[in-house]
């Protein structure tokens, strides 16, 4: 595993391109755009404002850099450096931001959620969709890029538009028997549409591409409800995370619940593999300790290494009663994820901050916990291999596969702390965001 | 009888009060005789002689005598005196009455201690049946104390079960109270964010109104250049048709998606139903053969054979690409009964099994349990020995394979140096043998020159002896006038002998170098056409024959052939 060096980061703005060759970061109101595999500059642009968000286009050509304090977005291509674009929402204001799948469309949603304007990057033309519903994922496109999704409100109730995104001709419109609808999803084979109601309320409601309702799934009643969904990568199964701290796994012929996947607090089953990381003490070669220490010396002194160690079972993981008067609490199951092979799926409870359970999907049983030592801050699959990577916000990074598990320290200043990472996508080469710095993590072929 | 304790004694009255408590003492006590008894104890030795002295003395000796007599003779004993109302004492009786006297008081002296004993050995036993009194009754209060405090408790428990079923109640009340409650609530916000969302999408309306008006003023997108559309095509106008396309496309869609999950489902039944299939004759195969046994188990063989004839009817239909409802219900239910009928067969092996390890006798194909371990362990011997064998196996692999790389070159060197070795021998014999073919060939070449000199010489000298025979004969024609046909006859003759010695010289000569030959040499020109054609053959016949003997040698006749020829 080879680390590049540090840079300069700002917002955990950092990105892949979605062919793999380029590097998108930004710092401050400035786009960096590096080659992905030697971390060269390829191009510097200069925005008008401090950037808050950045997305490629899906033909890897252009990038966009959503400014919302000034309501602006400006397009920069790469073929064309000199090539520019300003889309200025003036008075109305800008929440929202992204590219639509043909790579010439961007969607801006703007203050209040009063509209989502579709700009063209072919055309002059300009769609409004009216009434969008501003809740946590309104918008969403098919993975074939033809169809979306849209949540409405109009009178108090909630609505689902589906647009054909060719010619953002509407397709059908539909009303859902949801109290408060808090996101839509489509199944990774387009033909299906999850949508969940808000947390006070347990329901997910499955409806087919031409708007039928297939199915609706409720667990129970009056508790906090769905918390997290996930596809799997085959559309077989949507698993569902709730307060409760359990998944549920709906299958997709009958839509009904395979199997319940508890977070207990003691793990009890012989054949569940925990590894814990510890910590090791640094070992400090005498003759080189020096005085004044240096900053290298000292920085290793005090850096933390650690290593996975195997826990026997029954182990005890450390459980975190969250405090009852406040809203969001911090229970239940808050990330869900597929493997992308469908093998596996990885989960983390709230209310167990430091795990990441990881659970054989085949088997539909909890196959190995990683116990950490931090608060989890995210984790993501490898596109192309069953390979978990996972950050604390600390300067190590953890990487499971079903091989085994390893703590890598990236090496440089102490204070590098990974909040988010971002796989490539082929799967050689890892992106790891901190607050103030990134660096790219380059992987082995043989490696894990 | 008198009152024995009214004895009144008139010298006794010192001793009266050791008697008479006594006396007294023993009256008191109850007995269950119930008779009064004396107690007759000697006094102290101190007044053994007081007590003695005191009933007689010189003055009264004939009123104690009188007296004693009296008493004596009211107890039944003889008088003391030896006639009646005479004042000699019959000695003999007095000493009889004594004896009797002390055999009686010996004897009740014995009495007295026996039911002194029984006396004490009841005192006791009703101790002990007080103690035991006192004890039962001290349990009895305590049980009753226990029963008491336990039905106290009981008392108590019951009411605590009470109070918690009211208690549960109640809570059970509050929950269902709550939830009413939080419904209510719930409607009520829900209400109010109706009421809330309605104002706010009035106020969104409004700030969209203003935000419109403002916007037509300014440009809200500028760009340098417009830039194609990521597939080439030109954007299309919104009809109805392109709306029509949509939906066709939507439907598209949808219909590829169910049919490839269709297909998948197809698949997939079609394997399950292989592999029911699959199980069904299993399962046939597994059962006993039932038709040994038509009459005790003529329904399952009916059954039985209904099944067999069901599932050759249904093999032949193809059963996997028949999916309809009754084939399906057929093939699960086929299944379900003969595995209930395996089910059945395993059970009672399994009984049989039982009976058979309690020990009583069983039908003959049951195996008997010292044959079965037997044959367990030559099982497990085999097992083992198999296991020795695949363990030495895998050692051997594993020198083989682990040697290190020194070894294996070392090896590699003596098995190189061995080959070597062996071809070295191998040449060395060679050329042995091909010293010794040379040496032959050149024998025979020699032999081969030396006979052909020989034969020259021979022939040379031959013809020059029938020369000089022939020479000789005609000198004795001419000179013996004989005949010219004896003489043609005997040139003739002379000439078969030639040509027939031609051939035996050289047999004799050739016998010794090869058996299987049989060449034939040119002799002299005139003879020439039929030697030579046999020679030719033979020739050809020697060549043809040589192939069997040595290489050399066919060689080394045609060459000398050649040379005879050439000659």
């Amino acid at each position: 595993m080879n680390f590049s060096e540090l840079f300069k980061l700002s917002g955990l703005l950092g990105c892949f391109s979605p062919d793999g060759k380029c590097l998108a970061s930004c710092l401050q109101h400035r786009l960096v755009v590096r080659d992905a595999s030697s971390l060269q500059i390829l191009q510097l642009y200069t925005c008008l404002d401090q950037i808050q968000y950045i997305e490629w286009s899906s033909d890897s050509l252009f990038i966009l850099c959503a400014m919302y304090k000034r309501g602006i977005v400006q397009v920069w291509s790469l073929e064309q450096p000199e090539w520019h674009c300003k889309i200025d929402e003036g008075l109305a204001g800008l929440v929202a931001s992204c590219w639509s799948p043909d790579g010439r469309h961007i969607l801006n949603t703007t203050e209040f959620h009063l509209r989502i304007t579709v700009w063209s990057l072919c055309t002059k033309s300009v769609s409004y969709i009216k009434y969008p519903k501003a809740c946590q994922q309104g918008v969403t496109f098919t993975k074939d890029g033809r169809y979306m999704a849209v949540a409405e409100r109009r009178d108090c109730k909630d609505f689902i538009s589906i647009f054909v995104c060719n010619n953002w001709q509407l397709l059908r419109h539909f009303d859902t028997e949801t109290q408060d609808l808090v996101g839509i999803e489509w199944a990774p084979n387009g033909c299906v549409l999850a949508a969940w109601d808000t947390c006070l309320e347990y329901k997910v409601l499955l409806y087919s591409l031409d708007g039928r309702l297939l199915s609706s799934y409720r667990a129970y009643e009056w508790l906090l409800g769905v918390k997290s969904i996930a596809w799997s990568p085959s559309s077989q199964f949507l698993a569902i995370g709730s307060f409760d701290e359990k998944v549920r796994i709906l299958n997709h012929v009958t839509w009904k619940k395979i199997t319940e996947l508890n977070h207990p607090a003691t793990i009890s089953n012989k054949k569940t593999i925990v590894y814990k990381e510890v910590e090791k003490s640094p070992t400090v070669d005498r003759e080189r300790l020096s005085f004044p220490p240096t900053r290298a010396l000292a920085s290793s002194l005090f850096s933390t290494q650690s290593k996975y160690e195997i826990s026997q079972v029954p182990v005890s993981l450390q459980y975190i009663k969250p405090v009852a008067d406040r809203a969001n609490p911090k229970v239940g199951v808050g990330m869900l994820a597929f493997s992308a092979d469908n093998c596996f799926l990885a989960t983390k409870n709230d209310n167990i901050p430091n795990a990441v359970w990881i659970w054989d999907v085949r088997k539909l049983k909890l196959s190995v916990v990683l116990e950490q030592l931090c608060t989890i801050q995210y984790f993501q699959w490898d596109p192309c291999q069953p390979r978990l990577a996972v950050c604390t916000g600390s300067s190590r990074v953890y990487l499971w596969s079903p091989a085994g598990c390893i703590v890598v320290q990236v090496p440089g200043e102490g204070d590098f702390q990974i909040m988010s990472l971002s796989w490539h996508p082929s799967g050689d080469s890892m992106l790891l965001l901190g607050k103030d710095h990134f660096c790219v993590c380059y992987l082995e072929r043989e490696e894990v | 009888m008198g009152d024995w304790k009214t004895i009144t004694v008139p010298v006794l009255s010192s001793d009266s009060k050791n008697i008479l408590p006594y006396t007294s003492e023993r009256k008191r006590s109850p007995t269950s005789m119930n008779s009064h008894v004396l107690r007759l104890s000697l006094p102290s030795s101190k007044n053994m002689h007081s007590f003695f002295s005191a009933f007689c003395t010189e003055d009264n000796i004939e009123q104690s005598i009188s007296y004693i007599d009296r008493e004596l003779t009211t107890l039944g004993f003889p008088s003391i005196y030896a006639e009646s109302k005479g004042k000699e004492l019959n000695l003999i009786a007095i000493i009889n009455c004594m004896n009797e006297l002390l055999a009686l008081q010996h004897k009740n002296l014995r009495a007295q201690e026996e039911v002194e004993m029984q006396h004490l050995k009841l005192g006791s036993d009703m101790d002990h049946l007080q103690n035991c009194y006192a004890k039962l009754k001290e349990q009895l209060e305590l049980s009753k104390r226990e029963i008491v405090g336990l039905q106290e408790r009981d008392r108590q428990l019951q009411s605590k079960n009470r109070n918690l079923h009211q208690l549960l109640k109640n809570e059970k009340d509050e929950v269902q109270k709550l939830q009413n409650i939080i419904s209510s609530r719930a409607t009520q916000y829900n209400h109010d964010m109706k009421r809330k969302e309605r104002e706010y999408n009035k106020l969104k309306e409004r700030l969209h109104q203003l935000v419109m008006n403002k916007k037509d003023k300014k440009l809200a997108m500028e760009v340098l250049n417009y830039v194609g559309r990521a597939d080439g095509k030109r954007g299309a106008w919104r009809t109805d048709k392109t709306e029509a396309r949509n939906e066709e496309e939507m439907y598209k869609v949808l219909l590829s998606e169910y049919e490839q999950r269709q297909g998948q489902l197809l698949l997939e039944n079609a394997e399950l139903k292989k592999v029911l299939q699959q199980m069904k004759k299993d399962i046939i195969s597994l059962l006993p053969p039932q038709k040994q046994k038509p009459k005790e188990r003529s329904e399952d063989g009916l059954v039985l054979s209904d099944q067999e004839e069901d599932t050759g009817e249904l093999n032949k239909e193809n059963m996997w690409e028949v999916s309809c409802e009754t084939v399906r219900e057929q093939l699960t239910n086929s299944i379900r009964k003969q595995w209930r009928m395996l089910k059945n067969h395993v059970e009672k092996l399994d009984n049989q099994v039982s009976r058979g390890h309690s020990g009583s006798l069983n039908e003959k194909d049951v195996i008997s349990r010292e044959d079965h371990e037997l044959e367990t362990e030559k099982l497990e011997l085999e097992i083992q020995q198999c296991k020795e064998m695949i363990k030495t196996q895998q050692q051997l692999l594993q020198q083989q394979l682990t040697c290190d790389d020194d070894t294996t070159l070392l090896l590699q060197d003596c098995y190189l140096l061995e080959e070597r070795e062996r071809l070295q021998e191998e040449w060395r014999l060679f050329r042995e043998q091909k010293k010794n073919f040379e040496k032959e060939r050149k024998s025979f070449t020699e032999a081969a020159i030396r006979l052909g000199l020989e034969r020259k010489a021979f022939e040379e000298d031959r013809g020059a002896w029938l020369k000089h025979q022939f020479l000789s004969m005609t000198a004795d024609c001419k000179s013996e006038n004989v005949t010219t046909p004896s003489a043609f006859l005997r040139c003739k003759y002379l000439v078969q002998v030639m040509f027939l010695h031609n051939s035996d010289p050289d047999i004799h000569l050739v016998k010794p170098a090869s058996r299987q030959r049989k060449p034939h040499l040119v002799w002299s020109p005139p003879v020439s056409p039929e030697p030579c054609q046999i020679s030719q053959y033979i020739t050809q016949n020697s060549v043809a024959s040589e192939k069997p003997a040595a290489d050399n040698m066919p060689n080394l006749w045609v060459e000398s052939d050649d040379k005879e020829e050439t000659e």
